[in-house]
């Protein structure tokens, strides 16, 4: 959920892009970190740890922790809390399905 | 205790409580700020003179009662939001609190509001006289509300109902 | 591709900033590498007025000091920055720092001095359930809500009373959240007393001698249980009860970021004053590393205002070592240190004052 008003923040928002999370196609700005534009759109859950299939969302959003490893457009392990999304990009689920 | 509670009690006020005396004579600022901490905005803000400079960043405020005359132009440069002004005899049965607000939906002058305490509990209805807002920090507002003579020491803040800081 | 400067500064943060800022017309090769897409760091998720001094920008709001330091710094034509950059590491054998730009692109980069500035990184609690999505550092509710203009959930309790969890309440306010209760496991609060007075006359309350037990959801956090503390910080039996939130904010504290450091073989040691493992420095701002200097909180966890001086003192102390300085070079520092002084004589800095004699020495150089 966005933020409409703010009593301090004039919030200055970059252009549309419409990317896809899981096969489904969402909307984002092109100036904001992929976990953040997920996020916008309710999506907390980024991946599932290796061993005991946890669920993982975003802890640091600064791209200090490792919480937020996705899979982007085919390469594994981006940081998404920093890398900023872009028109297309197609984003999934680190560790789905993989079983204990 | 304030630092157990996080709010004072108003004993903790010490010499910045005003006298009876000083509030017969009209409005007067109270700095509520009674922990030293390096921070030190306000010795400038007064053009008056009525915040006396500081020895050292870590003083806390003294002001000059006689010299304030309850302008406000104080509240919102303290960055602690620790300043608030009374005018305990603002009429006969009310007392007027100027007080900072950053927080949305800013009221309107004529709006009634809920008042609240230092602990956050709603202790009565009061009406916003004045939005004063000041060329240094135009985000934030200096509130006038005017409020039942008895809660002029005990409201220091205001909501809507439909404010979402419930 | 191999750069060459004469100052390095690594994070472009408050300390970083106001680094690059006293080597401005000193004609000194400058480069400043940021990791993220802009200057400012931390700066920029400060909606609130700061405190400290005036020549500090006390009263300014930190965005904005973040926007005045970022103008002046790239308006030098001295100082070049490099953003979306990391300082990967550093190779002794030839003395240089590997620099990664975009995940893509390295760079080997030679440097006379490097001033380290690098911040420092959220701690976390130790609880069942810690790593439930919608369990996250103060630092990322501040990114989410007021770099991103996105709200961090609908339900919060905050873990822990210092300036930052108080600071972080109070935003959360301003960006319509509601705060259910801010948790303290001390037996007082953590923060300024005037922090706390404004969350808490909002209707925001503190409970102290009181911290979470275990957190509690399927995918998604749904609720926590939080217990009472006694005397020992021991659990009270009994006092467990569940409350409902989508979202528990961490502020337990930060600790320094100095991988680097350690790779320069700066003298260190665990200070937890000041938030964890430190490089020994002189009044300077210099390590045991003679060109190596620290500022901001990668030298000890604090305020921004000491950040910012700390920054100028680092970047004058290396214009003077290359030669090029103001005359009055020793004069301007030794006036930031008397702020630096200042700001911690009272009771608030008796911590910090603390964890500085233990890592304060004489000799560098």
């Amino acid at each position: 959920m966005r933020i409409k008003e703010h009593p301090i923040i004039d919030y200055q928002k970059g252009k549309t892009v419409t990317f896809t999370f899981d096969g489904v196609p969402y909307e984002g700005f092109d100036d904001e970190p992929i976990a953040v534009a997920l996020y916008a759109n309710g999506i907390k859950t980024l991946s599932y740890s290796l061993k005991y299939h946890r669920p993982r969302g975003i802890f640091c959003c600064i791209g200090n922790c490792s919480s937020c490893l996705m899979k982007v457009n085919g390469i594994p392990n981006v940081r998404t809390c920093t890398q900023r999304i872009e028109q297309g990009m197609v984003i999934e689920t680190q560790g789905k399905g993989v079983k204990k | 205790m304030f630092i157990k509670n996080g709010y004072l009690d108003i004993d903790e006020l010490g010499e910045r409580m005003p006298s009876e005396e000083r509030f017969e004579r009209g409005p007067v600022a109270i700095l509520e700020c009674i922990q030293q901490i390096p921070c030190n905005p306000c010795q400038d803000a007064c053009s008056r003179g009525a915040i006396l400079p500081f020895q050292s960043i870590n003083d806390t405020p003294t002001i000059d009662m006689d010299k304030c005359n309850g302008c406000g132009n104080c509240i919102s440069a303290c960055p602690g939001l620790a300043i608030f002004v009374v005018w305990k005899n603002y009429n006969l049965e009310s007392s007027l609190i100027k007080l900072p607000l950053e927080l949305l939906p800013f009221p309107e002058e004529g709006d009634s509001v809920e008042l609240m305490n230092r602990k956050g509990e709603k202790v009565g209805i009061g009406k916003v006289i004045k939005i004063q807002k000041t060329k240094q920090n135009p985000k934030s507002r200096v509130i006038w509300v005017e409020v039942p003579k008895k809660l002029a020491m005990e409201v220091r803040h205001i909501s809507r109902s439909n404010n979402h800081d419930k | 591709m191999r750069i060459d400067c004469d100052v390095l500064i690594i994070g472009g943060g408050p300390a970083g900033l106001c680094a690059a800022r006293s080597l401005l017309g000193t004609g000194l090769n400058v480069l400043i590498l940021e990791r993220d897409p802009f200057l400012g760091g931390q700066l920029l998720k400060q909606t609130h007025m700061f405190f400290g001094s005036k020549e500090q920008y006390a009263g300014t709001r930190g965005f904005e000091i973040g926007q005045i330091l970022t103008r002046e710094v790239q308006a030098s034509p001295n100082v070049t920055v490099m953003l979306e950059t990391v300082a990967s590491g550093y190779y002794p054998e030839e003395n240089f720092i590997l620099a990664l730009e975009k995940e893509k692109k390295l760079y080997q980069i030679y440097f006379k001095k490097v001033i380290v500035a690098t911040g420092a990184s959220e701690k976390s609690l130790l609880f069942e359930g810690n790593d439930l999505p919608g369990i996250y550092g103060a630092g990322a509710v501040q990114t989410l809500m007021n770099m991103y203009g996105v709200m961090p959930g609908q339900d919060i309790i905050m873990i822990g009373s210092g300036n930052i969890g108080l600071i972080v309440s109070y935003q959360l306010l301003q960006a319509g959240v509601k705060v259910k209760a801010i948790l303290e496991a001390a037996p007082t609060v953590g923060g300024y007393f005037v922090h706390a007075a404004k969350v808490r006359r909002m209707g925001i309350p503190i409970f102290t001698q009181t911290t979470v037990k275990r957190a509690l959801g399927q995918n998604a956090l749904e609720a926590v249980e939080i217990v009472n503390l006694d005397s020992k910080w021991q659990y009270v039996a009994g006092t467990e009860r569940k409350w409902s939130c989508d979202t528990l904010c961490l502020a337990v504290g930060l600790s320094p970021m100095s991988e680097l450091l350690w790779q320069f073989q700066c003298e260190m040691r665990y200070v937890s004053e000041l938030g964890g493992y430190v490089a020994k420095r002189n009044a300077i701002m210099q390590t045991t590393h003679p060109d190596v200097y620290i500022a901001g909180d990668v030298s000890g966890v604090e305020e921004a205002s000491s950040a910012m001086l700390e920054g100028t003192i680092a970047g004058f102390a290396a214009a003077k070592a290359l030669h090029k300085m103001l005359d009055s070079v020793d004069q301007v520092i030794q006036n930031s240190q008397k702020f630096l002084d200042e700001m911690h004589r009272g009771p608030i800095g008796e911590k910090i004052r603390n964890g500085l004699a233990k890592v304060e020495v004489d000799v560098c150089l």
